[in-house]
């Protein structure tokens, strides 16, 4: 830009014309901003009186909650016990350090110059589930047995949200690969094992998992309730993958296959080298969008039982000391939920552009 | 492979009859017919405690369909508002679209169920302090009481003019449709097709003096009488189910919106056509081609959604049947059995029509 070029003409900048051109350009758009105006002054002032001017932070029992708005109290009272559901204080140590190493190992993979990448990764997908395991229900290296029954609040539920998103991924690939394959029993299994999970709600696949699946298996074996709703839930989310990934494969142009094919190169190096990188990356938008999914409808197994983030908070809700105060419970588990899903939608949105920094500037 | 799975088939089946056998749970679709022996709060049709556990079913269907037909029809009116909303030029109407989306998407159904049934409806104060508007809808802790329609014999006049009005109309449209293509000169369709809509029904109401009447809820001592009382748990499932599923349909008519290439809009602006005439011809026809399948995606996942009633005991499908049916007869296999096939069923069937509505809309040659 030249330094010479004259300065816009006055009416062309400023807050004013930015005013005049977003919001009262016509009759009708004045209209809609008061519109807009109204519902502001409507909505925002009580919810801030409520949650913030009126409520009560201070104190430790239901005597301190006095004011007209929220009884944040409650949920100070209650926090320790909405991460960790029942999990015996003592013992809480091993959550932390096993949600500390998952970071570490993680921003271990973040950063640019770290060496031996691949160790790391494979210490994190192989390595990090039976450390977990071990750390979370114990009975090995002198660590006491914590039942499952005692798990509980957002460990719980990230740990089977968790669970099913490592295992849905992997299933999903498998899934839709199978479903395209040549293979006519191959496909047909495929297709049917898909479509018979995407075509039932949730809920009647945990009340299958709960109620169902020990019938199935031979007499005498029994497994505990939370794996069982984690194998529903992991076998569900993997048919919802599976077609997200499908949605990839479709988007690789013939060619690529035919090139791929064209090298001489056996089917499974085929997919591997060639083919599921650049699905998964024309998948991306939808993976995380199923993975946002699986991570909301985890509130679900409260139904059959299990007291997650949600279940937690219904159940301390209804405790005859604390009654009345669900609603502060509801908008902390809404905030928590919502900082999670917002956040990794953002961060999707952002790994998409970088993923596809290769396509512009280009034709 | 085929062998590997029907073993696997054959082992679990095998695994299935040997347990329940120990169990001693009973086989077979026999308990259908069985009394069932509870009552049901909400009901479209006639049930008692007497009835069968078939009825049952039937209760469960209804009241599924039911809420997910009005759900259906609620959330795609919010979404198609919020996502054109999202797309306006006034500033502060996005944001405001912008926020409704970004909350209602982000937080679990479940706890939006909760949070409409336990935070908002529950509290509400006992009918004798019912919020009130026009002294025709009541809102209390006992749930929405709203006018019930009493129809009397000549009403079915109505209805039967209104599908004569509306074949008619649609007649007169394609009429004038070919008129056009074949000579050019134009019709006034839209005048034309409204009179034929609105004109019969309405000479049906004033000769037969209208046979309608309302019954309006009215306050007694303890409660309401008259009119038709919508319990607290459909009140609550069907504005959860309505705003979380409007807010991924206003996505959806986003992106939809905004896949119209910014040559065509320009290319008609160049011809000369009006706005409304530009949104109607031009930008809605492609839109919808891109909105119509993940809408119906939306649709499935509501109906299916519909089934989390069973967290606060609406009365559908899932919960009385998978439910209540379910721990009184312990016939667990054939209840889930009966329960999956029906939502196969619509999923499969809607399935089916959207493949044949896409194949039909399809760019030829593409």
């Amino acid at each position: 830009m030249s330094a010479a070029s004259p300065p816009p003409p006055i009416e062309r900048v400023g807050i004013l014309r930015w005013l005049r051109d977003n919001l009262f350009s016509s009759v009708g758009n004045t209209l809609l901003t008061l519109i807009g105006l109204g519902l502001f002054i409507l909505i925002v002032p009580p919810v801030i009186e409520w949650a913030f001017v009126d409520a009560d932070f201070a104190g430790a029992s239901k005597s301190a909650c006095t004011g007209e708005g929220a009884c944040w109290v409650f949920i100070k009272v209650h926090l320790s016990q909405f991460i960790y559901g029942f999990y015996p204080p003592e013992q809480r140590w091993r959550i932390d350090l096993a949600f500390g190493i998952l970071i570490a190992l993680a921003a271990l993979l973040r950063i640019r110059r770290v060496p031996h990448k691949g160790w790391i990764a494979a210490a994190t997908v192989v390595g990090f589930p039976v450390l977990a395991y071990y750390l979370f229900y114990g009975g090995g290296f002198g660590l006491e047995v914590v039942p499952t029954s005692k798990w509980g609040g957002l460990f719980l539920t990230v740990i089977v949200a968790g669970v099913a998103i490592a295992a849905s991924l992997p299933l999903g690939i498998l899934l839709a690969l199978g479903r395209r394959s040549n293979m006519p029993v191959v496909q047909a299994v495929c297709t049917v094992f898909i479509e018979l999970w995407r075509g039932v709600p949730l809920i009647t696949v945990l009340f299958m998992a709960s109620v169902m699946l020990p019938l199935f298996l031979p007499t005498g074996v029994t497994f505990d309730k939370l794996l069982r709703a984690m194998v529903g839930w992991a076998l569900f989310a993997g048919a919802y993958t599976a077609e997200v990934v499908r949605g990839g494969l479709q988007g690789v142009p013939p060619g690529q296959y035919e090139a791929a094919q064209a090298l001489g190169l056996p089917y499974w190096r085929r997919m591997y080298l060639i083919i599921l990188p650049q699905a998964l990356r024309i998948a991306i938008p939808g993976i995380v969008n199923s993975f946002l999914a699986i991570f909301k409808d985890t509130t679900l197994v409260l139904i059959i039982g299990l007291f997650d983030l949600l279940g937690t908070i219904q159940a301390v809700a209804t405790n005859p000391k604390w009654l009345g105060f669900a609603l502060e419970g509801y908008v902390f588990a809404a905030a928590v939920f919502w900082v999670f899903c917002y956040g990794m939608s953002r961060y999707s949105a952002r790994l998409e552009r970088r993923l596809n920094r290769h396509r512009e500037g280009g034709v | 492979m085929l062998a590997g799975v029907a073993a696997l088939l054959g082992y679990l089946v095998h695994n299935t009859l040997q347990n329940m056998r120990q169990q001693g749970i009973a086989s077979g679709f026999g308990f259908l017919d069985d009394t069932a022996g509870f009552s049901i709060a909400f009901s479209l049709i006639h049930y008692t405690a007497d009835s069968s556990y078939a009825r049952v079913f039937l209760v469960g269907l209804l009241n599924t369909l039911l809420v997910s037909g009005l759900g259906i029809v609620l959330s795609t009116l919010l979404g198609f508002v919020v996502g054109v909303a999202r797309l306006s030029p006034n500033w502060l109407i996005r944001r405001w679209a912008a926020v409704f989306i970004e909350t209602f998407r982000n937080i679990p159904l479940l706890l939006q169920i909760f949070f409409w049934y336990f935070a908002v409806l529950r509290p509400l104060p006992a009918p004798r302090e019912s919020l009130n508007a026009f002294d025709l809808f009541f809102l209390n802790n006992r749930g929405l009481q709203v006018p019930r329609p009493v129809f009397e014999p000549g009403f079915v006049w109505i209805p039967v003019m209104l599908a004569a009005g509306i074949a008619m109309a649609m007649i007169a449209a394609g009429w004038a449709r070919r008129r056009r293509e074949r000579t050019g000169r134009r019709f006034p369709v839209l005048p034309v097709a409204g009179a034929l809509i609105v004109l019969p029904p309405a000479a049906a109401a004033w000769l037969t003096a209208l046979p309608v009447t309302w019954d309006v809820p009215k306050l007694g001592t303890f409660s309401f009488s008259g009119g038709t009382t919508l319990i607290p748990e459909f009140v609550a499932l069907l504005a959860a189910l309505s705003i979380y599923t409007a807010a991924f349909i206003a996505e959806i008519v986003r992106g939809g919106i905004e896949s119209v290439p910014r040559g065509q809009l320009e290319a008609a602006q160049a011809l000369g056509l009006g706005r409304g005439l530009i949104m109607r011809k031009i930008v809605l026809p492609q839109a919808m081609r891109v909105i119509i399948p993940p809408l119906t995606n939306q649709y499935l996942n509501l109906t299916k959604n519909s089934s989390l009633a069973a967290a606060i005991a609406y009365p559908e499908l899932v919960s009385v049947f998978a439910g209540t049916v379910l721990n009184q007869t312990g016939q667990a296999v054939e209840v889930i059995a009966i329960t999956m096939a029906v939502y196969l069923t619509i999923s499969l069937g809607i399935s089916l029509i959207m493949n044949w509505y896409d194949r039909r809309k399809a760019l030829k040659g593409a």
